[in-house]
């Protein structure tokens, strides 16, 4: 086996099932070493398949490279150090077992060549996520675990019931940009089917709910791994397999907006951060649906991007968590006097996704826009314009101003331990990094050559106008937001309230009736009894001893209607 | 905003009045100067209005006004107490 047949998520697998076993300096080496192996993995892989089996009579393509593989394989490594860094020391060895193991799964996704791989990575990664959230060890996780798990496996199911059909019709696995393509003009259900199993995990609509459902009840460090890999991997496939399908414009604003209007009713930091991540992988999905070169490499950048800042938010909030144990707005705020570290990186992370020039959101979602122009899609580009702002508003102002900010909550903890900062700091360098020189992602992009120049006058009026008017709107509506101790019904109300209350009156109502008809029943089942008693016990009719000149008399009589009867 | 102290007792620079009204004046400076510096940039305007130098602004502001007050109204039908699926 040569260096580029190893599945480089194969050794965050390998090391995830190993880490239980590893204490000390050992522990810490192999999850600090193990992605950055992983990474040097990714960049040995050449274009095309390298790694096959049979599988049921199909060839199945466990590693197969190109540049959109290489791109988000890079970015999982990159997420997978991070994090590890930052979970290091606070988080349980199940959590890091569990988010090795989710991150080597994401992984795989990425270098899958063919569908029933990807499956199997796909489910691999809902199990990984799973124990993730489950590590917080309190109930509400518990809870909040279970109906995540349960979401995620309708999704398999509708992705393995799309792949039954996607053979049926092509007698192929393959996984690439043509053969899904040439199903969706067949219009086969499966394309659907795999459609719908695809956008459960981008946290699409109607099932969005699960995301800021299940993210904000995991730990302090688990809500930073669990913000990276599902969605993306969603992003991942649909750029692969349904990229210019224009209904994925329309479901990414949707996304886009709903994002926006759930994080400003929000009062859970963490859970503003989880609305936040629809609201952005809704730009990359209206991207991959807008589907032109620029768009399609705006999308893939504004993943890799995003995968950044977005965890740099999370651990900015995942540090106050940590240090305070609060996480609703209402009892935050003043914390940027005892937490500057926290509170600077927190603003690093929030200028970044608002897309401020020369932060590393501006050079990436300033394509997808760019691409929406240049196709003369204008409700799409004013929207998304609208939407660019509202990030601003609901993530880019709202979350360090109501946590470090707004009163004082008269809290003063310390920022925290040095791996957390040290995390902290490194994404946040990224994230200027990539916006002061966007060359080297631009470098990576899928789709080559990349002639796009993010920096010009107009884009950078155009940005700064947009988010320093929708800063002015949101410190001008301030009395209009004030938190309240409240949450917002989801989609998720149906099972979560309906479906419980339905179950318990069904319970009550079945119960009732079995005690109905046991007690028929048992009457029946009593008087039944008493009548065999009344032949059978020891003084019925039929139990009673006989003497013998009556029993012979008996049988003499029944032999003489036999003969009779044999006779006629 | 309420007066903030720290552990001396003296509220933080950040937090002082004179700090925040020193700070509305150079956000008002800086919003002024981006929509005259529309003035000196070519925009391409795609659309209908977006080539204006001032258009930007207006819409950005407008637009989270829509959206601040379009979650308000939503939040009467959505809004429940956050013990609400605790029971």
């Amino acid at each position: 086996m040569t260096v580029e047949q190893v599945p480089p998520g194969l050794i965050l697998i390998v090391s995830a099932l190993l880490l239980p076993f590893l204490r000390g300096w050992w522990r810490a080496a192999l999850i600090l070493l193990a992605p950055l192996v992983a990474l040097w993995l990714v960049w040995q892989i050449p274009d095309g398949a390298t790694l096959k089996t049979a599988f049921m009579g199909m060839e199945m393509i466990v590693v197969k490279g190109d540049r959109l593989s290489r791109l988000f394989g890079t970015i999982f490594c990159i997420m997978a150090f991070a994090g590890g860094l930052f979970a290091l020391r606070q988080a349980r060895t199940i959590e890091l077992t569990a988010a090795l193991f989710y991150a080597g799964s994401a992984i795989g996704v990425a270098f899958a060549g063919d569908l029933i791989t990807v499956f199997v990575f796909w489910e691999l990664m809902a199990l990984g996520s799973t124990i993730v959230i489950w590590s917080a060890g309190t109930e509400a996780s518990r809870r909040a675990g279970l109906r995540y798990v349960m979401i995620h496996l309708l999704g398999g199911v509708l992705l393995m019931a799309g792949i039954v059909d996607f053979v049926a019709a092509k007698n192929t696995i393959a996984f690439g940009v043509g053969p899904i393509q040439e199903v969706l003009t067949v219009n086969r259900p499966g394309t659907w089917l795999i459609l719908a199993g695809f956008l459960i995990n981008a946290g699409a609509p109607p099932l969005s709910a699960w995301l800021p459902d299940a993210y904000p009840e995991s730990s302090p460090t688990g809500m930073v791994f669990l913000s990276a890999f599902t969605t993306k991997t969603a992003v991942y496939v649909l750029w692969r397999g349904f990229q210019g399908f224009d209904v994925l414009i329309w479901i990414g604003l949707f996304m886009v907006f709903y994002g926006i209007i759930y994080a400003l009713l929000e009062n859970d930091m963490r859970r503003i951060l989880a609305y936040s991540i629809v609201n952005q992988v809704g730009f990359m999905v209206c991207g991959i649906g807008i589907g032109t070169d620029l768009a399609l490499n705006g999308a893939a950048a504004h993943a890799f991007t995003h995968i950044i800042y977005k965890a740099l938010l999370l651990m900015s909030a995942g540090s106050v968590l940590y240090m305070t144990g609060k996480r609703k707005c209402t009892d935050l705020g003043g914390l940027f006097q005892s937490m500057p570290l926290t509170c600077i990186c927190g603003i690093v992370g929030a200028l970044a996704i608002s897309s401020f020039p020369l932060t590393s959101g501006f050079i990436s979602k300033s394509m997808i826009s760019q691409g929406a122009a240049d196709q003369h899609l204008a409700l799409v580009w004013f929207l998304l314009a609208a939407a660019s702002a509202g990030v601003f508003l609901h993530a880019g102002i709202k979350f360090p101003w109501f946590v470090f900010f707004q009163k004082d909550s008269g809290m003063r903890p310390p920022d925290p331990p040095w791996n957390m900062r040290l995390a902290m700091i490194l994404f946040a360098a990224l994230c200027i990094g990539l916006g002061v020189w966007p060359e080297p992602l631009y470098a990576l992009l899928p789709l080559q050559p990349v002639t796009y120049k993010p920096y010009t006058g107009y884009h950078v009026v155009e940005m700064l106008q947009l988010l320093l008017f929708s800063g002015l709107a949101f410190f001008v509506l301030l009395p209009f937001m004030k938190r309240t101790l409240t949450i917002s019904l989801d989609v998720d109300w149906f099972w979560r309230r309906l479906g419980a209350k339905l179950a318990r009156e069904f319970t009550m109502r079945s119960n009732r009736a079995r005690g109905i008809t046991g007690e028929r029943l048992q009457y029946r089942l009593s008087k039944a009894l008493e009548t065999v008693f009344h032949f059978h016990g020891p003084k019925g009719i039929l139990a009673r001893t006989w003497d013998t000149g009556t029993t012979t008399l008996v049988i003499v009589g029944l032999l003489a209607v036999y003969l009779v009867i044999y006779f006629l | 905003m309420k007066d903030e102290k720290n552990n001396s007792g003296d509220p933080h620079w950040l937090v002082r009045p004179q700090t925040i009204r020193r700070l509305w004046f150079i956000f008002a400076a800086v919003l002024a100067a981006t929509v005259v510096a529309g003035l000196f940039v070519s925009l391409p305007g795609h659309f209908k209005w977006d080539g204006e130098f001032w258009f930007f602004a207006a819409y950005g502001f407008a637009t989270c006004a829509v959206m601040v007050f379009g979650a308000k109204a939503l939040g009467f039908i959505l809004k429940r107490p956050d013990n609400y699926y605790d029971d």
